[in-house]
């Protein structure tokens, strides 16, 4: 094992833990304010890179491309909270869950029938031979963990300093009390549902090159994310995208000298039933008593 | 958990009303799954047996999403264990085949109530989480290297359809047979453990985990039987699979398998014992019908009408069946008192 493989593993790692990062934060974004996990997440994004990619094949540069995917799955988060999600506000966890995995696979089937379900080519925004790229990074690797560092800093930023993020953070936070200063939070709500779809489409782009596009292509990107909102705390934002970038080095260093390729998805859901053994609340989570 | 509570008290009420009508419905439903297979030919009766291997399988999801109300996503683990149970034991050691559901039975029930057992600090989306994880993962450790001598990798492994040993059936029909055989067993046993202590305690729980507990409900321990009763009965139904198909392979039991049990258990009613039968009917049949369409139809009605169930009719088609039946009931002594 030499210095320079295991280097650039660490740094293959953060690329993929960057995808990760983001989707994670996407997960916790809608947790926070639901307490429920979206495990459509992951479609989600995918359906939004068809989107990037049905129009980039009509001839549209890449940038207009995936501006108008984001909008797209914006407005699509947005509309499915108000329509599907809404209804089953309050019901039990076993309702939503399936909920979920309903709208898992009819996003997933619905990819496949109007696209293709074979692999497709999804092009990468960053050209193959640039100055950030190095002998330990390609261009797209670099990139991505630029762009997903990029579009972090602006999620925080958002919520941290407008008054709509600071008026979505007080929804999620406590709703009753948002209802009585004015705050729409069946609104915040949906804000949230679409800026977590818009995250993930981000991801979603960043994710196709290397994976290829097809309707899986996120399935085991969602395992990983959830073991990295899980590690990093599932109510923290600030611990799903460490988690992600975590989780992407180890996984990756692990599949590289330890276990294998092959059982990096195992791992994945090792580290998942073991944070929720030994440390249910993450590295940076809240602990939570729950009263009778 | 208003939803698995609301399907228990809808099917619930059914044969506690009516035995009699419900019991000759049962030796109808029996007699009629003796003689269909003389009556239709060759790949009608495959997918007869698929429906009965489906029906296990669900009712083993029945048992412990619906009535014990633990969010199972990784149903599709257990059966792929039991296959490669079943599997193993035929190749590997001879056994021959009508052994394998018994032996791929205790082989789950040990790892299912290891699981549960790992898992009863996991409540609602965590469990679900978990759960998740096992049945996306679970192709990836059947391709696994070190266990590829036994596995086959993801090449799998091939087994010898058994002959039958009644020289007027052929070996589809005899198949057949051999799996309602074990389908009756099992959900005779179900439904004794349904009806009986366990039965009340892990609805107990379902509903009020808390009271239970404090009426002296050994939660822990119901909770992980609930588990490997679960794996069991799906392992048992994955053995089945493994005879019937003749072959197994890692990309048999992908996660779209542990979904597909999930459609077929919600569909059907989530906490009916029946309705583990109509949702067998339901995902061996009408993805035929979506296929017409295209590959990927299926996987769109299936998610929409998770929705839909969720949203209109949390009782499955068993939950529809009873509320008809309660309606009518109720017409019918309306009309009686004016």
């Amino acid at each position: 094992m030499t210095m320079q493989a295991f280097l650039h593993q660490v740094m293959a790692g953060l690329a993929s833990g960057a995808i990760y990062a983001a989707v994670a934060l996407a997960l916790v974004m809608i947790f926070k304010a639901t307490h429920q996990v979206n495990f459509a997440q992951g479609e989600l994004a995918v359906f939004s890179t068809y989107v990037a990619l049905s129009l980039i094949q009509r001839g549209l540069p890449y940038g207009a491309a995936l501006a108008i995917s984001l909008v797209v799955s914006f407005l699509a988060g947005v509309a499915i909270e108000r329509v599907i999600m809404r209804p089953f506000k309050n019901a039990p966890e076993v309702t939503s869950v399936i909920v979920f995995i309903g709208l898992l696979v009819s996003i997933n089937g619905l990819a496949g029938w109007k696209f293709t379900s074979s692999i497709q080519q999804f092009p990468s925004p960053f050209p193959d031979r640039a100055w950030y790229s190095s002998t330990y990074l390609s261009a797209h690797e670099a990139g991505t963990i630029c762009v997903t560092l990029c579009v972090l800093g602006l999620v925080f930023a958002f919520f941290r300093f407008t008054r709509l993020g600071l008026a979505m953070r007080a929804a999620a936070e406590n709703p009753r009390s948002s209802r009585l200063v004015g705050i729409r939070v069946g609104w915040m709500l949906a804000l949230g549902w679409g800026l977590a779809a818009a995250l993930g489409a981000v991801a979603g782009a960043m994710a196709a090159p290397s994976l290829g596009l097809e309707p899986n292509m996120m399935a085991s990107v969602l395992l990983y994310a959830f073991a990295a909102a899980l590690l990093g705390g599932i109510d923290n934002p600030w611990g799903a995208p460490i988690g992600g970038f975590l989780v992407g080095v180890f996984i990756n260093l692990a599949g590289a000298y330890a276990v294998g390729e092959q059982l990096k998805l195992p791992l994945a859901l090792a580290v998942i039933v073991g944070v929720l053994l030994f440390k249910p609340s993450g590295l940076f989570g809240r602990t939570i008593v729950v009263r009778v | 958990m208003t939803v698995v509570t609301e399907a228990a008290a809808l099917t619930s009420g059914v044969r506690a009303r009516r035995p009699s009508a419900a019991r000759l419905a049962v030796v109808a439903l029996i007699g009629g799954a003796i003689v269909v297979p003389f009556v239709v030919t060759g790949y009608h009766v495959l997918q007869l047996t698929q429906i009965a291997i489906y029906a296990i399988a669900i009712l083993g999801l029945n048992l412990v999403t619906g009535y014990s109300g633990q969010i199972s996503l990784g149903n599709g683990a257990f059966f792929a264990l039991g296959s490669y149970t079943a599997a193993l034991l035929i190749t590997r050691l001879g056994v021959p085949y009508w052994l394998t559901p018994p032996i791929a039975a205790v082989v789950c029930y040990g790892f299912g109530y290891a699981f549960g057992r790992s898992a009863t600090r996991l409540e609602g989306i965590y469990l679900a989480l978990a759960t998740f994880g096992l049945a996306v993962s679970t192709p990836s450790i059947l391709k696994f290297e070190l266990l590829e001598r036994w596995t086959g990798g993801s090449q799998g492994v091939v087994l010898a359809k058994p002959s039958s040993p009644i020289a007027a059936l052929d070996v589809d029909q005899w198949l057949y047979l051999f799996t309602l055989v074990v389908a009756i067993i099992v959900f005779v046993a179900a439904w004794n453990v349904i009806r009986g202590r366990t039965g009340r305690a892990l609805a107990a729980l379902r509903d009020h985990s808390i009271a239970a507990s404090t009426m002296g409900i050994d939660t822990v321990s119901y909770k992980s039987i609930a588990f490997g009763v679960c794996a069991m009965v799906t392992g048992i139904a994955g053995a089945l699979q493994a005879t019937v198909t003749g072959y197994v392979s890692p990309d048999s039991f992908q996660v779209f398998l542990s979904i597909q049990l999930l459609v077929g258990g919600v569909v059907g009613g989530i906490a009916s014992i029946f309705g583990s039968l109509f949702g067998a009917a339901f995902i061996e049949l009408v993805p035929d019908y979506a296929k017409a369409l295209s590959d990927d139809a299926p996987a769109a009605l299936y998610g929409i009408l998770l929705i839909i169930c969720m949203m209109g009719m949390p009782g499955g088609i068993a939950g529809l069946a009873y509320q008809t039946r309660m309606w009518l009931a109720r017409r019918r002594v309306h009309r009686a008192s004016s």
